[in-house]
């Protein structure tokens, strides 16, 4: 191998890296701005991403069959109605489930633990046990080639673009929006939210769905990397809680770098050593740098 | 305006307000006068819905109050400003003033408040935990009236609080009066301070209104009986 393959290879592996490292960080925002706002740890929160990846699936095999010729496109409309269905089924499971246990966060664990299971089981029973794959429009596929011997992946480039376009969104509305305010302020002061007209409970419902759907667009850019079983989801919430720890509890800004950190290290050993392997030392380099930093890379410093 | 009839409040099994009873007009300042631990801030806590009431009732206006969550009760005309002044710290001034337009139709602070506290329109981008006590106070009470209430409850206002910054408070809330029809609530262990804001003063101790006067009739002395340890 020559110093330029190398580098080549680094830096393909290192781009495999930010296709895993875009679904990390779209789990875990979900995850953290659920955790941040309810103390809600959500078990299963892999299983919307699961929802997200089989509506696209489901999307491709409805064009295929009905509007052909609409193939190219519906790629982006998938992923508004992955976003939309983890939407809802968030909704529904926040007002049927989550809500009479905020004071019960170990129970919340267990509830959603069962939810997880539950859910896989439908999936199991509707969808089917065998793993399945959107047919992607051609402009995903294929590579770009800047230079010889060098060779990015377009579906990697659009999941990236994709994931940085939702986590501007996701901060943009925290920061602007009035959904965003009453999320801020009943983080805060939950309490005193309430006292100062907020809706809290609405407002945890909302946070809730709109969590759940992020993991959905997840799911939808998971698709683009990897085919989708009844447990696909599953294989990424440890990942995911990993990512928000690691990054620090209500911090976005902690959930990027960790998600970045843990992708990289992960896929960039993955190439010189065995899979297990590469697991082995990632989580020990978090290991140990949770036990130096227990609250993660980015606390809050302010007083409260 | 408010009418608070045989309030009962309880901690699990220990009550700590036995049946308070006391009303308010329109426009009207009432403070409520005690040394600590007679349940000023257990009442307050009540009126604003932190603290359920175990017996009672709470009317504003024709409105039964006595058992909505704290929202409700904001969108029917309460703002609540606690003790230690709960702002946000982590929110900028105008934001923590925006978490009170929830019921606003337009969602634009109102003029008068920032007029009303100039300090607050220099500081408007600054986080909320990086002002000093008493301009925290003053970001307190500007978050309340941005919900355009027709009670305001304000619970040891002077509290911690240097005593210039206090004579700024009593001025602020006179002019609030002036500017809106809105009746004041207002806990307080500084005579001075209620003699300059209220109408009328009621002292509570061990979780029983003991004693009613107009300003005008005030026995000073005999409430500084009460206040004194």
């Amino acid at each position: 191998m020559t110093p330029s393959d190398i580098f080549n290879i680094t830096l393909m592996q290192g781009f495999a890296g930010l296709s895993l490292f875009a679904v990390l960080l779209l789990m875990g925002l979900g995850l953290a701005i659920i955790f941040g706002q309810m103390g809600v740890i959500n078990m299963a929160h892999g299983e919307f991403m699961t929802i997200g990846a089989y509506t696209v699936y489901l999307g491709s095999v409805l064009t295929a069959e009905y509007a052909p010729e609409f193939m190219p496109y519906y790629f982006p409309f998938a992923i508004v109605a992955a976003f939309f269905f983890a939407f809802i089924a968030g909704w529904l499971i926040e007002w049927g489930l989550i809500r009479f246990l905020y004071q019960r966060p170990l129970d919340t664990l267990l509830a959603t633990w069962g939810v997880s299971l539950a859910i896989q089981q439908i999936f199991r029973t509707c969808v089917g046990p065998k793993e399945v794959s959107p047919t992607l429009p051609d402009w995903l596929l294929g590579s770009w080639a800047p230079s010889e011997g060098l060779d990015i992946p377009i579906n990697g480039i659009f999941v990236l673009s994709l994931t940085i376009l939702v986590t501007l969104g996701v901060v943009l509305a925290l920061y602007r929006s009035r959904w965003g305010l009453r999320v801020r302020a009943t983080v805060s002061n939950r309490v005193m939210a309430n006292a100062t007209g907020i809706d809290t409970k609405k407002t945890d419902r909302l946070t809730f769905a709109i969590g759940c759907g992020i993991a959905g667009i997840a799911g939808a850019a998971f698709t683009t990397i990897g085919s989708t079983g009844p447990t696909s989801g599953q294989l990424y919430i440890v990942d995911a809680f990993l990512v928000v720890t690691f990054g620090g509890t209500a911090s976005l800004m902690g959930t990027v770098v960790s998600a970045f950190g843990i992708a990289q290290t992960q896929s960039i050993s993955e190439f010189f050593l065995a899979g297990s392997m590469a697991k082995v030392l990632t989580l020990s380099v978090i290991v140990l740098i949770l036990m130096i930093r227990p609250q993660g890379l980015f606390a809050s410093k302010v007083r409260h | 305006m408010l009418r608070v009839k045989d309030l009962h409040v309880a901690y699990g099994q220990s009550e700590a307000l036995h049946g308070i009873s006391f009303s308010s007009a329109k426009k009207e300042t009432v403070a409520i006068m005690g040394r600590n631990g007679m349940g000023k801030t257990t009442l307050f806590k009540s009126l604003i819905g932190i603290l359920p009431i175990k017996s009672g009732s709470v009317h504003v206006g024709d409105q039964d109050i006595t058992h909505d969550e704290s929202f409700r009760r904001v969108a029917k005309g309460i703002a609540y400003v606690p003790q230690g002044r709960m702002i946000f710290p982590l929110l900028t001034v105008e934001e923590n003033i925006k978490t009170g337009l929830e019921n606003s139709k337009n969602k634009i602070i109102p003029e008068d408040i920032y007029a009303m506290f100039p300090v607050l329109w220099e500081m408007r981008r600054r986080k909320g935990g990086n002002l000093s006590g008493g301009q925290q106070q003053q970001l307190a009470i500007a978050r309340a009236l941005a919900t355009d209430p027709r009670i305001l409850l304000l619970d040891e206002p002077t509290e911690g609080i240097q005593p210039s910054i206090i004579k700024d408070i009593a001025h602020a809330l006179n002019e609030i009066r002036k500017l809106r029809d809105i009746t004041i609530i207002v806990s307080e262990q500084v005579l001075s301070f209620a003699l300059d804001v209220a109408d009328r003063l009621f002292v509570i101790e061990g979780g029983r209104m003991v004693h009613e006067t107009a300003r005008q009739d005030t026995d000073q002395d005999h409430i500084k009986a009460y206040l004194s340890v």
